[in-house]
């Protein structure tokens, strides 16, 4: 069985809809404190959605010189599977595991709704069980959203395909980009598609109570990805 | 010695920056004329320990690089006093 370590740092918040989603999807999952220095043999490290230190400074700024992240730099290296959801999305980018960054919205309110998104890279850890240009509504839920970087950096990323997920375009019955991310990035991923990062909480959309049970793709992508690797 | 740091941190240029825009229309709606661009940023004060005002600059700099400043997205500035 798959074995997911989800990372709580101090202001994690959807540790536990992480950790239920990676559960329901068949994986054996378990949390992993800030201060612990391994992931415990996992196959797959998720940073979990919230506000790690407050946010203080930058998003994700504290929270990636925890002592659990040089585990995670680790693993990352080894090619071991490491996903980033929202705050996590931050701290990989913080990390330098991931380009660019996440600034405050475009429009500044902090942004609450399902969003409509196409998977625009399916051979990735969390992507795996979908097909390229599947549509997908779910929440995001952020007030430091916006995916920047410089051009050479986002005409890389396009060429390397490691734009994972984007926002729609604005279009009748569409909820489009709310954050004003270049390119309408909602995640992206290294050239490997080990290391993925989305801002949208899929963890978020797994249960017909949610609304949209979208979100289910990304965590049996985990299993999908792990026997897709095996293969090779 | 004891140096006093100030150290700015602002969005790089080019780099949209909502709040600059927000608190520039503000100043305009309250009748503040003449303002050509506004930039919001943080500030960082440190009373650093250090052998001479270089070193104290030296060291805030990598502070800077490793922590207080975003190299995607930010420029920082660093003013050194004897305190």
């Amino acid at each position: 069985m798959l074995r997911v370590a989800v990372l709580r740092f101090p202001g994690s918040n959807r540790d536990v809809d992480a950790l239920r989603a990676a559960e329901r999807a068949g994986c054996e999952a378990y949390f992993v404190w800030h201060r612990d220095t391994n992931l415990q043999s996992a196959d797959v490290a998720i940073l979990p959605g919230g506000f790690s230190y407050g946010d203080y400074l930058r998003s994700g700024a504290i929270a990636r010189f925890s002592p659990i992240m040089q585990a995670v730099q680790r693993h990352a290296a080894e090619g071991g599977a490491v996903v980033g959801i929202c705050n996590g999305f931050q701290i990989l980018c913080e990390a330098g595991l991931l380009p660019g960054a996440l600034v405050r919205n475009a429009r500044l309110s902090f942004v609450a709704k399902p969003v409509d998104l196409e998977i625009a890279r399916t051979d990735t850890v969390f992507t795996a069980a979908f097909a390229g240009g599947d549509k997908v509504r779910i929440p995001v839920a952020h007030g430091d959203g916006r995916f920047v970087a410089d051009r050479g950096t986002l005409d890389r990323l396009e060429a390397e395909a490691c734009v994972v997920v984007r926002y729609l375009q604005a279009g009748a019955g569409v909820e489009p980009n709310p954050n004003g991310s270049d390119r309408n990035i909602a995640g992206i991923c290294n050239p490997a598609g080990t290391v993925v990062g989305l801002m949208p909480h899929p963890e978020n959309a797994i249960d017909p109570l949610q609304g949209t049970q979208d979100g289910r793709g990304f965590f049996t992508s985990l299993a999908a990805w792990q026997s897709l690797a095996g293969r090779r | 010695m004891t140096f006093r740091v100030h150290v700015r941190v602002v969005p790089r240029a080019g780099l949209l920056d909502p709040q600059g825009q927000a608190v520039d229309h503000a100043l305009g709606a309250l009748g503040f004329t003449g303002v050509k661009r506004v930039r919001v940023g943080r500030a960082v004060e440190l009373d650093l320990a250090a052998a001479s005002k270089d070193e104290a600059e030296a060291h805030a700099r990598r502070m800077c690089d490793r922590l207080l400043a975003n190299p995607v997205t930010e420029d920082y500035t660093i003013q050194v006093e004897e305190d």
